[in-house]
């Protein structure tokens, strides 16, 4: 007998994506769904997709899906979870989202220790409106919005949101991770796999940070992307497992081994 | 049920418990933090009970929509500068068709303004207030009583019609008590079908005020309105105080509307046939029942602790079938009865005196 060995996930619906070639995001929804089929818990996965080029997310995942306002996802997930503490709740936001006009309300999710899981894509620019500079955008980075490159004395840093988080003791599990290589793709999918097990054991705020390719924006083609994020975004943004809170108290891993390369 | 002497914010409170409200969020803003206050307490005590004290207005009506959508009766408060700022959510609620109740204790403004009682936030909270065509029904209550009723009310409506619904007060309201007597709230009605708790084996649900294709979008904001045009004509709400035999008639609402019936008893006293027509609903508007008080009434006066909003619905009204004056205090004063008299009595007389605003 022929046995199946890829195919489209349950948790997705039968659409094409709108997504540029060479985006991260299709590869990060894909994750997303498998993790949901294998974890089995598609009937009770509640998402809440952000302002942005995933606007159009819940066209793809066959899940229940509410839209948030720019910015307010892991405040609209905190409603939701606090009223059905047994779904299991994530929201998928950009840089923009996220580092700029939602940080408060996704720093204060995550100081708050809300049992949601938050998948943040970063791909260094502001993608659907058309390239302009992110809180995330590197130094020296051209946008529409910092055509001379992001200059830090005019347009302050590049903003680590993970290492932030990581400080809050309400944070159970952050990890950054990248979809440039089928190797990291793996990577991704076991951290979003670990960040779901974790909000299904109740064990508090997971984020996992995906650096995403944006040929399309960064004018550049698919492969350039992937490398740039070697060469350039990851330098800025180390990969790695960055807390652990539930591993570190079993004992499972010991200082200094927490980070892995890209 | 027995009558309780009760502080108007804590009434807001114990009314929407009652109702079934088991999530609320909000923000610290003065004059209404008793209601969030309240709420912490109470929503520990009953079963599914959620109370977050938000990091701002903007999170706390995001908060609301989220627990909207997921089943619970939710409910925020704030005043003037935090309602501002749970514009972008209140649209949201209207677009995605979710029912909430946001309760706004109006001070004095614009900017941060003060803490005093006002009634400066009508045009933003009966033409929408964020962006969007839309409404949001709102409630103006005069009384403890009515703090109690309309905010169960307030719950109902929102639930009947998917839509957010507004009770707009003041720090008057929210400050004062009265005795009050709270009603049995009626069951809820709130089809499952609207809830979002996942998938489950069947079909994934989507809620979205995004909608790119303008001639959908353009069906939907005809939906929307088609739903607002049944509002306005099953939900308006007025009362007539003394207008039988009036010759004047205040149009005044809420603190206002409390401030005039003071005043007309005054004025009966001393012989002046002058009644009260109060709007309950601010949205939707009593617009035909003020219409045909025109029709046997000449002399209308609007009072209002703002610089003169409410009075362009009563004018859209009238449209110019009876004369209409104006008499207002805003920034956060309060008059008397007496001075809201002795305006009353000016003009009553000298009836060419009375004199349009603007």
């Amino acid at each position: 007998m022929m046995k199946k060995v890829f195919g489209r996930p349950q948790s997705m619906k039968k659409n094409i994506f709108h997504y540029c070639a060479g985006c991260g995001h299709s590869i990060a929804h894909r994750l997303i769904a498998e993790v949901i089929d294998e974890l089995d818990i598609r009937g009770i996965t509640i998402g809440v997709p952000p302002a942005g080029c995933a606007v159009l997310a819940y066209n793809y995942f066959d899940i229940d899906m509410i839209e948030a306002q720019h910015g307010r996802g892991p405040a609209t997930a905190t409603g939701i979870k606090r009223v059905l503490p047994d779904r299991i709740v994530f929201s998928y936001q950009g840089d923009g989202d996220l580092a700029a006009i939602g940080i408060a309300e996704s720093f204060h999710a995550a100081n708050r220790g809300e049992n949601i899981t938050v998948v943040f894509i970063n791909n260094a620019v502001y993608g659907m409106t058309g390239g302009q500079m992110a809180p995330t955008s590197m130094l020296g980075q051209k946008t529409t919005t910092s055509p001379a490159g992001r200059n830090n004395v005019l347009d302050g840093y590049p903003i680590q949101v993970s290492e932030i988080f990581s400080l809050l003791p309400g944070t159970a599990y952050i990890e950054r991770c990248t979809v440039n290589s089928p190797a990291s793709i793996l990577k991704t999918r076991k951290a979003i796999r670990k960040a779901f097990q974790y909000q299904i054991d109740g064990l508090g705020f997971s984020l996992v940070e995906i650096l995403s390719p944006c040929p399309t924006n960064w004018k550049m083609t698919p492969i350039e992307s992937c490398r740039w994020i070697d060469e350039v975004m990851s330098k800025s943004f180390p990969l790695g497992v960055i807390k652990d809170l539930p591993a570190a108290a079993k004992g499972e891993r010991k200082k200094g081994e927490q980070r892995h390369d890209g | 049920m027995n009558k309780v002497l009760m502080q108007g914010n804590k009434i807001i409170g114990e009314a929407a418990i009652r109702a079934g409200c088991r999530f609320y969020a909000g923000y610290p803003i003065t004059p209404q933090n008793e209601i969030p206050e309240y709420m912490a307490e109470r929503l520990r005590e009953v079963e599914g009970g959620v109370f977050i004290q938000s990091e701002s207005e903007v999170a706390a009506i995001h908060m609301v929509i989220g627990a909207s959508a997921a089943g619970a009766r939710s409910m925020t408060s704030s005043s003037s500068p935090g309602i501002s700022l749970k514009q972008e959510g209140i649209s949201s609620l209207a677009a995605c068709e979710l029912p909430a109740v946001i309760v706004n204790m109006m001070r004095g403004g614009p900017g941060l303004g003060n803490i005093s009682p006002s009634q400066g936030d009508y045009f933003q909270a009966t033409r929408g207030g964020g962006h969007g065509d839309y409404r949001v029904i709102v409630l103006g209550p005069d009384s403890a009583q009515e703090l109690a009723d309309l905010t169960m009310d307030a719950f109902d409506l929102a639930d009947r019609y998917r839509t957010p619904v507004m009770i707009l007060a003041d720090g008057m309201m929210g400050q004062m008590m009265e005795p009050v007597i709270f009603k049995t709230p009626k069951p809820r009605a709130y089809p499952e079908s609207f809830i979002m708790k996942g998938a489950g084996a069947g079909k994934s649900k989507i809620i979205r005020g995004l909608i790119l294709d303008p001639l959908d979008m353009e069906e939907h904001n005809w939906t929307l309105d088609r739903k607002y045009q049944v509002i306005a004509r099953k939900e308006t709400r007025h009362e007539l105080y003394k207008a039988d035999d009036a010759e004047l008639i205040l149009v005044a609402y809420g603190t206002g509307a409390r401030i005039a019936k003071g005043a007309i008893k005054r004025l009966r006293e001393s012989g002046l046939r002058v009644g009260l027509f109060r709007p309950i609903t601010l949205w939707p508007f009593p617009t035909n029942e003020l219409r045909d008080l025109a029709k046997k009434i000449e002399n209308f006066l609007v009072f209002e602790m703002s610089t003169g909003q409410m009075v362009e619905d009563v004018r859209l009204a009238i449209q110019g079938r009876a004369r209409i004056g104006f008499h207002g205090r805003p920034g956060g004063v309060v008059p008397t009865p007496v001075e809201l008299a002795n305006v009353v009595m000016r003009k009553y007389d000298r009836k060419e005196g009375i004199i349009d605003h603007y």
